[in-house]
């Protein structure tokens, strides 16, 4: 790793953390004339334990849900130093704090037309406080307050439509990219921060403790997502679908197998089969389908 | 220069002396001309700065935060639910010492659901780390904004600072101000310069995980500070004094014929009005009464409030909040600031008057005195309807 990184090691992740790579890559792709406001979570956590920091772009930490807020006077501040042009601000969190608790701070974001880019990085369940489900946790998922039993096959309700919801505010740009695809992540942030005004990536990022991987496992997990058409890589540019990643379905039990969180899912062919219904219905709408 | 205006725009006007780089602030009766005046202000272009509207209290809180951080200085005001609302970025904004300034509007506290003014609002927040300024009328509501800015912005001291104001008796109260000029609000409260912001040229990180081996010392300092603020307001309201020509004292409290009265009020904010007119009556009469007015409640003021009233046999505490279960917020300081001492009053009887709007009149001030006997009384409410109770609770 480079010894000047806007994101240095010594953090205290965990092996095989998406999130942690993930946002070494975002704020490398912005570079160092960037502010960053980061909502509480494993990457608040993990990166700043005082007196240390792993940032080497100004950084700033308020409370679980507010980062979009936080973000939104950095930038107002910023008009009314005369400094916006040439600086990035970017806010930040997990999927429980942009989709559930900060879901109203980042509408208010989106709809007041602020020059931010909101980042959400989306290891779908509150990995910071032990693994409970949140909207974002998909469908029969095993969490901890979302568990398997007698009675359940896990998290009863799909996965939260957060690009949706932020769509619906008419934003110029909405995005969702993988910590398995590098370069796409790279580009999708450069890409962002060129255009002016509320723009939203979300970032799928394994998470080797929640997900009940190995480590080393975590690249191909999140692989195995997109190629299954679980999480469908898109973009929206004012609006109209722009560009998706194309794929060439692989079976949901590709990706599901992988992960202990969907252990008591594999011997249950018609949950399954559920599954795989959302991943057809994504593949259909976002044209992920490989063209022959 | 003297005008006759609304409370709420004697507050956006002189706002718009300080200039701040940012506001942000999301409506609730009372506090909404405020900020409608100020919206309106930046709209004429007569004051350049970042009106930020806001989906909820919550934004508006962090909206300053941010842009406090980022070196600029801020503004929102705010009232009741919505001070509750921002509750969490409140503490927040004092633990990372940003010298954000508030306006709340006081007002009563759901349920029941009530718009009309007492100060439950703010007193309820007395731990979050603010400095805390209580305005009697309109003069001092728009002064105390300066004292603020000036108080929050010090080196020494670096927190934020809420000025209290009754609302609708203050914020919709029509009074003669004397509006300071924008030249001696330059003179007294220079352009802000930040000692930590976060700026690419100089990368910092704020807000950081703090475990048991650093936690404490964070808040230990604020309470070192807060003590320390003592002094320094002092030492602000006399260059206040020194640059417009109004004396607050040491800002801390106000003693109104205190010197040799047997019987003495302790209250705070608009209702001060009205006790100082009953006092006056009973003076006038030769009764020996006074009223000790709390103006600085955080850090609260316990040398001072012994040394002027150690030697007054009787003293109603007079609080237009509760604290249910316990004694009402100002009575328990006074309680405090007394303990253990040599001297001090034989009672300190605590009363509870003004609760969601309800007038605190003459009669109201009047009967305090009758009941501040020898017998000690917590909490003791005032102006009750017993109508209302016996349909209540039954005989």
């Amino acid at each position: 790793m480079e010894t000047n990184s806007l994101f240095k090691s010594g953090h205290t992740a965990c092996a095989g953390c998406g999130q942690a790579i993930a946002a070494r890559l975002v704020v490398e792709a912005a570079g160092p004339n960037t502010i960053i406001a980061n909502n509480t979570g494993c990457l608040e956590v993990f990166s700043t334990k005082y007196p240390e920091t792993a940032w080497g772009v100004p950084w700033i930490h308020s409370l679980f849900e507010n980062s979009a807020a936080v973000a939104s006077g950095i930038e107002a501040a910023l008009i009314s130093l005369g400094k916006k042009d040439g600086i990035n601000v970017i806010a930040q969190g997990g999927d429980g704090s942009t989709g559930d608790i900060g879901l109203q701070a980042l509408s208010g974001m989106l709809e007041r037309g602020h020059d931010i880019l909101y980042v959400c990085y989306d290891n779908e369940a509150y990995m910071n406080t032990g693994v409970q489900r949140s909207g974002l946790t998909p469908f029969d998922t095993n969490t901890t307050t979302s568990p398997a039993g007698k009675l359940s096959s896990g998290n009863v309700r799909p996965k939260k439509a957060v690009p949706e919801i932020c769509l619906a505010h008419g934003i110029p740009y909405v995005a969702t990219a993988s910590a398995g695809f590098v370069q796409d992540l790279t580009r999708k942030v450069k890409k962002a921060l060129s255009i002016k005004g509320p723009k939203y990536i979300q970032i799928h990022v394994p998470c080797p403790l929640g997900w009940r991987h190995e480590s080393n496992q975590m690249l191909s997990v999140a692989k195995a997502a997109v190629e299954t058409g679980l999480y469908p890589l898109f973009e929206y540019e004012s609006g109209i679908l722009s560009g998706s990643r194309q794929i060439v379905p692989k079976p949901v039990e590709e990706y599901l197998k992988l992960q202990g969180r969907y252990k008591h899912l594999l011997s249950n062919p018609e949950e399954i089969k559920k599954i795989q219904e959302i991943a057809d219905n994504n593949i259909k709408k976002y044209n992920l389908r490989v063209v022959p | 220069m003297k005008e006759f205006l609304e409370g709420s725009h004697a507050i956006a006007e002189v706002i718009k002396n300080v200039r701040p780089g940012v506001i942000s602030a999301y409506p609730i009766t009372p506090q909404t001309h405020i900020v409608e005046d100020l919206a309106q202000i930046v709209a004429n272009g007569e004051l350049e700065s970042q009106f930020v509207n806001v989906e909820s209290e919550h934004s508006a809180a962090s909206v300053v935060l941010g842009a406090s951080a980022t070196g600029v200085r801020v503004y929102t005001a705010t009232s009741s639910q919505g001070l509750f609302y921002m509750q969490e970025v409140v503490f927040n904004i004092a633990g990372m010492r940003l010298p954000v300034v508030m306006t709340c509007a006081n007002r009563a506290i759901s349920a029941p659901i009530n718009i009309w003014n007492d100060q439950q609002d703010s007193l309820s927040l007395r731990d979050a780390g603010w400095i805390q300024i209580y305005a009697e009328d309109n003069q001092e509501a728009v002064d105390f904004h300066l004292l603020a800015y000036r108080l929050a912005e010090d080196k020494r001291v670096m927190l934020p600072v809420m000025v209290c104001m009754d609302g609708f008796i203050l914020t919709h109260g029509m009074e003669t101000t004397d509006m300071p000029e924008q030249e001696k609000v330059d003179k007294f409260l220079p352009v802000y310069k930040p000692l930590y912001k976060l700026d690419p040229a100089d990368p910092m990180s704020m807000g950081l995980l703090a475990d048991p081996d650093y936690y404490m010392e964070a808040r230990f300092a604020i309470q070192e500070t807060m003590r320390e603020s003592l002094g320094i307001l002092t030492e602000i309201s006399k260059e206040f004094n020194n640059i417009f020509n109004r004396d607050y004292g040491d800002l801390l409290v106000e003693e109104y014929e205190v010197k040799g009265a047997d019987k003495v009020i302790v209250a705070m904010g608009s209702v001060c009005g009205t006790i100082k007119e009953v006092i006056d009556e009973q003076r006038a009469k030769g009764k020996k009464v006074g009223l000790l007015r709390i103006i600085t409640y955080r850090p609260f003021p316990y040398a001072r409030v012994y040394e002027a009233l150690k030697d007054v046999a009787k003293v109603a505490v007079l609080d237009k909040a509760v604290s249910l279960g316990a004694y009402a917020p100002i009575a328990v300081e006074m309680k405090a600031a007394f303990f253990g001492k040599k001297k001090g009053p034989k009672v300190i009887s605590s009363f509870v008057a003004g609760l969601g709007g309800r007038d605190i009149t003459l009669e109201t001030i009047h009967e305090v005195f009758r009941r501040l006997s020898t017998k000690e009384v917590n909490s003791d409410f005032i102006d009750l309807k017993p109508e209302l109770l016996k349909e209540e609770y039954g005989d």
